[in-house]
């Protein structure tokens, strides 16, 4: 646990699978079907079943995180129908940005609201952080689980760390 | 009490904590609340600057941000800032402040005998007078007047502090926080409203600092302004925010706001930020601006001493200072009678009360009489007198008709002058929003807004407290949407009055030297104005900048207006039909370190590392930025320089072996039922016929016909292609695909996956490379007979899992390793490892170059430009015959895109072998040809082949291909032309015996 | 900085956008004439007033969408996708 500022943690993750799925509504039902979801999450939202975690990051879009030894269950589901499903397990890396101050440290960085109202637990997009691309996901009212390529990591982390440090120095209520 | 000008028991310093700082190295004394300004003025002292051009005597005219006079840089090292306002400094221990622009001291400039040739230096002097001879503008002249000129330096030293940037959402901003934005902040407040308050000023209230008369509920304006904000901190959803400036209004309400943190404290925090941007989205915004006094315009209107009357108010109940001792009021408005009642029960002697209206009146000018007040009406100021100070003013009738007459003298220290006040528009203008002229207030006002905004108080032209409170209270309900707000009952207040005055003060006589300044900041007179308009400048936009006035740091916040009157009085044409200039952001100057936030040093940009950096690093590599990635350029053994190691890599590469990390190429997953369709549309080439396991080489056009990007393309399935581009041109290619897949081709199955930090690449290159790889990929077989050249086979390399394709950039035998990236370091080490015995050598990118074009390889965007087809560049032969259609097919068929004529790619040799082209040099058709002349071509890529020897070069000639063995002249800037020869563009092993070896 | 409503996502900031030049051009079949593939190339209106516009939210979802943008104001008037018609807004082009 590496605290950026008062009563905040950045800690990488390690490594995972990540798999992504393009495809119409079928290739989608059928994939959530093999995690044991009820339905396709809805639009960035993530929903988590046996087979794994679902985020939904598009229209046409899932990023899988499979429960260890799941992607056979997920490959035979899709197999009659079209899709594209893509091994990125090394493309990205994962950070867990946690504590009282998490939400105003990502403000530094990225213009999307984290109010809760606007961006309720469970709620996962892509956006930037600054320069860099990354997939924030609100795992807990004071958890986020950040992704990012690989050769952005320790850019994002330098800067989060950068805005850690001026953070306990302001009163930001609203 | 320190200073003699101090007043026991008033103002909202501190008494009790005393505060010492240096000005221009002199120790002042002063109290926590003072600012620089106020602090100097307790000791009588007037004089902080010299203007910018005429070097003139200057004191502060104002108390706040529209301050143009008292400019002083603050702090030392990295931390000094110029051009900082003294009456908006707050001061603290320590605290070191100097003059600008005076040598050698403030009290003695010698830059000062520019005002005696002021009469030789009206507006445009400098484009008329320094026009000859031509070549003594930027050796003399320029150089002359920017030493005289100017004001603070700039800082020489990195500025050690940190910065901050952050994101804000709310319902409701609150630009200001006098009464209106107070009273609008709280309405909103109550309604439960995300609520942002900002204010420039240390805290809170506004005009109500400095209001000692007038009562709400019963409470001095200042109580009642402690009880709105304590309110207002107690509510959860309201965040305040002081010594905050709202600086630039943008579309969609993005406003941005400067805070600054530290500045006003003598010890700050270690890892306080100096300052944070807030970029606020706002639902809606109030702007709660308030309106700034206008200074008139007279001769001699700049002497220290000479103030706005609101200014003396304030200092006077704000910082419990008299700004002199016998004060001479000129007005034209009731405001600044309330200043000298003030200031007389202040015990400062009010000389006199000249007011240009004929016949004022009211309770104000009753109150004044009633007091025993000199007042004259009908009484203009012709001139003032006194130079460091001001020591008295020539006061004069203004008869019928407005003919001035015989002044008499009136000593004093202190001229208080108020034409009216002007709403700051300045927001509301940024936001796009129109503005109308209002006869009755003699201003502009906010017309129609294009934003969600919403102007309050004094800034629209409502002055009376009652009102004001009221506009605030409507504002901050119809921007949370809600009905009942709050209600106080104002039980005194001054009556706002009639009046105003903008433009020049009438005078007697012509005044051909009298210099009466319009804009103080930058040294412009009535005179220069006028005398623009009689050049026939007759949009205010062009007086503005051919005179400069309104174009300072303070943003002509003082001067517009009356700039704007006196051209209206010189062309007999109203105000609204001249117009207003364009009010541009910063509202007030921000430190470059504001704007800079987080991005500086090493965090300007993203550095983008590949996956073999750290051992590049360890190897004692030399990098090179490509975009925002770090790459290897070459590895340099002891005592060796560039040329010598990339001479040393390439002879490996073509003797043994070389291996590369090419990871930062492009690479797409093309996946889906309908991929070859895809991929036949997209590129130029045909994929249909291409089998699984094989590899082309593909070329992207635009819909223009010109080259895009390149790349090898491997089939890894009848459904799956595995596409590389060129490292620069990986997202604007997964962008294009995705552009026609989306909007052309909706129909079209097939998804795209961008896989470049997915999949790292070793490249393994030369004729040991087989030899050294064979052992390492289990069990695979990548025999010559059952992997050739521009193959591909799925597999693994000590178990991790492994695509190999047989490519070559290097005209060599070759693969590229592309396993996942995150093991890749290991597979680097173990290759490394086997090759050791093999004579394996790294190579950077600067040997990739020179092998890639002893082999006559394009690079797209060297060779290219953006205008230059497949045929161009050597590579019709990939352009399918047979498509129906791909992107580029239509244009390729233009006649213009095959003339004969066209730059083609060719391979160029200087005829002394050792003579270096240069990249971009042109190729004209003779050695001596007088300029200018159009040239036949230019070279694109030049190096030196080890392989042969010599120099080589491509080059984009027209009509290149039907040219060979004939010469070109190269024009050197430092040297007789070089002469050359066109040849083929493939130097080395042109039959491709070693790529298929 | 635009607030721009991602039809997918909702309104987001600028930054995550990339502009995408004029909407409902449409690539003409590769048998056209030189004059109808210049004017598909090269000719747009520069509209002063309501311009229909692509859009993708690159740094999001990653999808095209179209709008309708007053050019005078940046006001948006519509959001609308890939492939549906230009709404009807009632206000001059």
């Amino acid at each position: 646990m590496v605290e950026i500022a008062e009563g905040c943690t950045l800690d990488s993750l390690p490594p995972m699978i990540r798999l992504v799925l393009q495809g119409r509504a079928a290739a989608l039902d059928a994939a959530a079907g093999a995690l044991g979801l009820d339905a396709v999450p809805p639009l960035l939202r993530a929903a988590s079943g046996a087979g794994g975690q679902a985020l939904r990051l598009g229209p046409f879009e899932l990023m899988i995180l499979p429960a260890l030894g799941s992607r056979a269950g997920l490959d035979a589901a899709l197999a009659a129908l079209p899709h594209s499903l893509v091994d990125v397990s090394d493309r990205h890396v994962g950070f867990v940005l946690e504590g009282a101050r998490a939400a105003d440290i990502l403000a530094g960085l990225c213009p999307l609201d984290f109010a809760p109202s606007s961006f309720p637990v469970g709620m996962v997009t892509r956006t930037l952080l600054d320069k860099a691309g990354a997939a924030i996901w609100r795992t807990g009212a004071q958890t986020f689980h950040i992704e990012v390529w690989r050769s952005f990591a320790p850019y994002v982390e330098a800067q989060l760390r950068e805005v850690g440090r001026g953070i306990s120095f302001s009163l930001l209520s609203v | 009490m320190s200073g003699v000008f101090r007043l026991a028991g008033r103002g909202r310093i501190d008494p009790s904590r005393p505060v010492a700082f240096r000005f221009d190295g002199r120790l002042i004394r002063g109290y926590a609340g003072d600012t620089v300004a106020s602090a100097l003025l307790a000791e009588g002292r007037h004089l902080m600057g010299r203007s910018f051009k005429y070097h003139r005597p200057r004191g502060p005219v104002s108390a706040g941000s529209d301050e143009p006079n008292a400019l002083i840089g603050v702090g030392e090292g990295g931390r000094y800032t110029p051009n900082l306002r003294a009456t908006q400094v707050e001061i603290h221990d320590g605290l070191v402040a100097v003059s600008q622009n005076r040598a050698p001291s403030l009290r003695f400039d010698i830059g000062a005998l520019n005002t005696l040739a002021a009469p030789l230096l009206p507006a445009g002097f400098y484009y008329k007078t320094f026009m000859w001879p031509r070549g003594f503008w930027d050796k003399v002249y320029e150089p002359l007047i920017r030493r005289a000129a100017g004001l603070g330096r700039a800082p020489e030293a990195p500025d050690p502090d940190h910065y901050a940037l952050h994101y804000a959402h709310c319902d409701v901003l609150v630009a200001g926080g006098g009464p209106a934005g107070l009273a609008a902040a709280l309405a909103a407040g109550r309604m439960g409203a995300r609520v942002i308050l900002c204010d420039e000023n240390a805290e809170f209230g506004g005009s109500l600092l400095a209001d000692a008369y007038s009562r709400i509920d019963g409470l001095t304006a200042m109580d009642w302004v402690a009880r709105m904000v304590a309110e207002l901190e107690r509510l959860p959803n309201v965040q305040l925010l002081t010594r905050c400036s709202a600086f630039h209004y943008g579309p969609h309400n993005m406003v941005a706001l400067n805070q600054r943190l530290t500045d006003h404290l003598a010890m700050p925090p270690a890892d306080m930020p100096r300052e944070r941007i807030w970029q606020v989205r706002a639902r809606e915004v109030v702007l709660a601006a308030g309106a700034l006094e206008r200074a008139l315009v007279f001769e001699g209107n700049d002497r220290p001493g000479i103030m706005l009357a609101s200014a003396a108010r304030t200092y006077l109940h704000r910082y419990g200072v008299a700004c002199g001792r016998k004060a001479v009021v000129v007005t034209a408005d009731d405001a600044a009678y309330r200043v000298a009642l003030d200031l007389a029960e202040a015990g400062v002697k009010i000389a006199a009360i000249a007011d240009l209206r004929p016949v004022p009146g009211g309770t104000l000018v009753e109150a004044a009489r009633a007091r025993g007040i000199r007042i004259l009406p009908a009484t203009t100021i012709q001139r003032a007198h006194g130079h460091l100070r001001v020591t008295g003013a020539e006061l004069a009738p203004v008869g019928e008709g407005g003919a001035v007459g015989k002044g008499r003298a009136v000593a004093c220290d202190l001229v208080l002058m108020s034409g009216g006040f002007t709403p700051s528009l300045h927001l509301h203008s940024q936001a796009r929003g129109a503005l109308r002229f209002d006869d009755a207030l003699g201003v502009y006002l906010p017309g129609e807004a294009i934003e969600r905004v919403r102007s309050a108080g004094a800034c629209r032209g409502v002055f009376a407290l009652d009102a004001v409170l009221r506009d605030g209270v409507a504002a901050g309900l119809a921007a949370a949407g809600g009905e009942n707000g709050p209600e106080w009952r104002v039980t005194r207040q001054d009556a706002p009055g009639t009046g105003g005055f903008a433009g020049a003060l009438p005078r007697r006589g012509p005044g051909h030297l009298a210099l009466a300044f319009v804009d103080f900041q930058n040294d412009v007179t009535a005179k220069d104005v006028k005398l623009a308009v009689r050049e026939g400048f007759r949009s205010i936009e062009h007086v503005k900048r051919y005179t400069t006035t309104g174009m300072a740091t303070d943003q002509g916040k003082g001067s517009n207006v009356n700039a704007l009157a006196i051209v209206s009085n010189v062309l007999g044409r109203r105000p609204e039909e001249i117009g207003l200039t364009t009010y541009r952001p910063p509202y007030t100057p921000v430190t470059f370190g504001a704007f800079a936030g987080h991005a500086r040093g090493d965090q300007f940009d993203p550095l983008r590392l590949p996956p073999m950096d750290g051992w590049a690093r360890a190897r004692g590599a030399v990098f090179e930025d490509v975009g925002q990635w770090r790459r290897a350029r070459y590895f340099p053994r002891a005592g060796e320089d560039m040329a010598a190691a990339v001479a040393r890599e390439c002879r490996a590469v073509r003797s043994a072996a070389g291996i590369f990390d090419a990871s930062t190429l492009g690479k797409i997953e093309v996946a889906g039922p309908d991929a070859a369709e895809f991929m036949n549309r997209f590129y130029v080439n045909a994929w249909t016929k291409l089998g699984v396991g094989k590899c082309r080489y593909g070329l992207v056009c635009r819909d223009s016909g010109f080259v895009y990007d390149d790349g090898v393309v491997g089939r890894i399935a009848a459904d799956r292609f595995h596409v590389t581009t060129t490292t620069g041109g990986a997202a604007g290619v997964l962008n294009m695909m995705e552009d026609y897949l989306q909007t052309e081709w909706a129909d079209l199955d097939v998804w795209l996956t961008s896989v470049t930090e997915q999949w790292a690449v070793i490249a393994l290159q030369g004729p040991r490379a087989r030899e050294i790889l064979a052992p390492l990929v289990d069990g695979l077989d990548i025999s010559a007979a059952s992997m050739p050249h521009m193959t591909l086979r799925e597999g693994s390399i000590g178990g991790v899992p492994m695509r190999l394709f047989r490519v070559s950039f290097t005209g060599e035998l070759g693969y590229e390793i592309n396993v996942p990236s995150g093991q890749a370091r290991a597979v680097w080490d173990r290759v490394w490892q086997a090759g050791a015995a093999c004579g394996l050598t790294p190579y950077g990118t600067e040997a990739m170059h020179v092998l890639r074009a002893e082999k006559g390889y394009l690079i797209v965007g060297q060779e290219t430009d953006g205008t230059m087809t497949p045929g161009d560049v050597g590579c019709g032969w990939a352009v399918s015959k047979v498509k129906p259609d791909f992107i580029g097919k239509r244009a390729l068929a233009l006649p213009a895109m095959n003339a004969p004529d066209r730059l083609q790619m060719v391979g160029v040799l200087t005829d002394d072998p050792l003579s270096m082209l240069e990249e971009g040099m042109q190729l004209v058709a003779a050695a001596h040809i007088p300029a200018p002349t159009s040239a036949e071509g230019h070279v694109t890529s030049s190096y030196f082949s080890p392989a042969l020897g010599r120099s080589i070069a491509l080059a984009m000639v027209k009509g290149g291909r039907g040219r060979m063995g004939t010469g070109l002249y190269a024009p050197c800037l430092d040297g007789p032309p070089l002469k050359v020869t066109l040849v083929d563009p493939v130097f080395y092993d042109p039959e491709g015996a070693r790529l298929n070896g | 900085m635009l607030l721009i409503d991602c039809p997918y996502c909702g309104p987001r900031a600028e930054i995550e956008f990339a502009y995408g030049g004029e909407a409902h051009i449409v690539r003409p079949a590769a048998d056209v004439s030189e004059a109808e593939w210049e004017a598909f190339l090269y000719l747009r209106d520069n509209t002063k007033g309501v311009l229909a516009e692509r859009w993708r939210h690159s740094h999001g979802c990653g999808r095209f969408f179209n709008a309708l943008r007053d050019t005078r104001t940046d006001r948006f008037l519509a959001f609308y996708e890939i492939g549906t018609p230009r709404p009807e807004t009632g206000e001059a082009a």
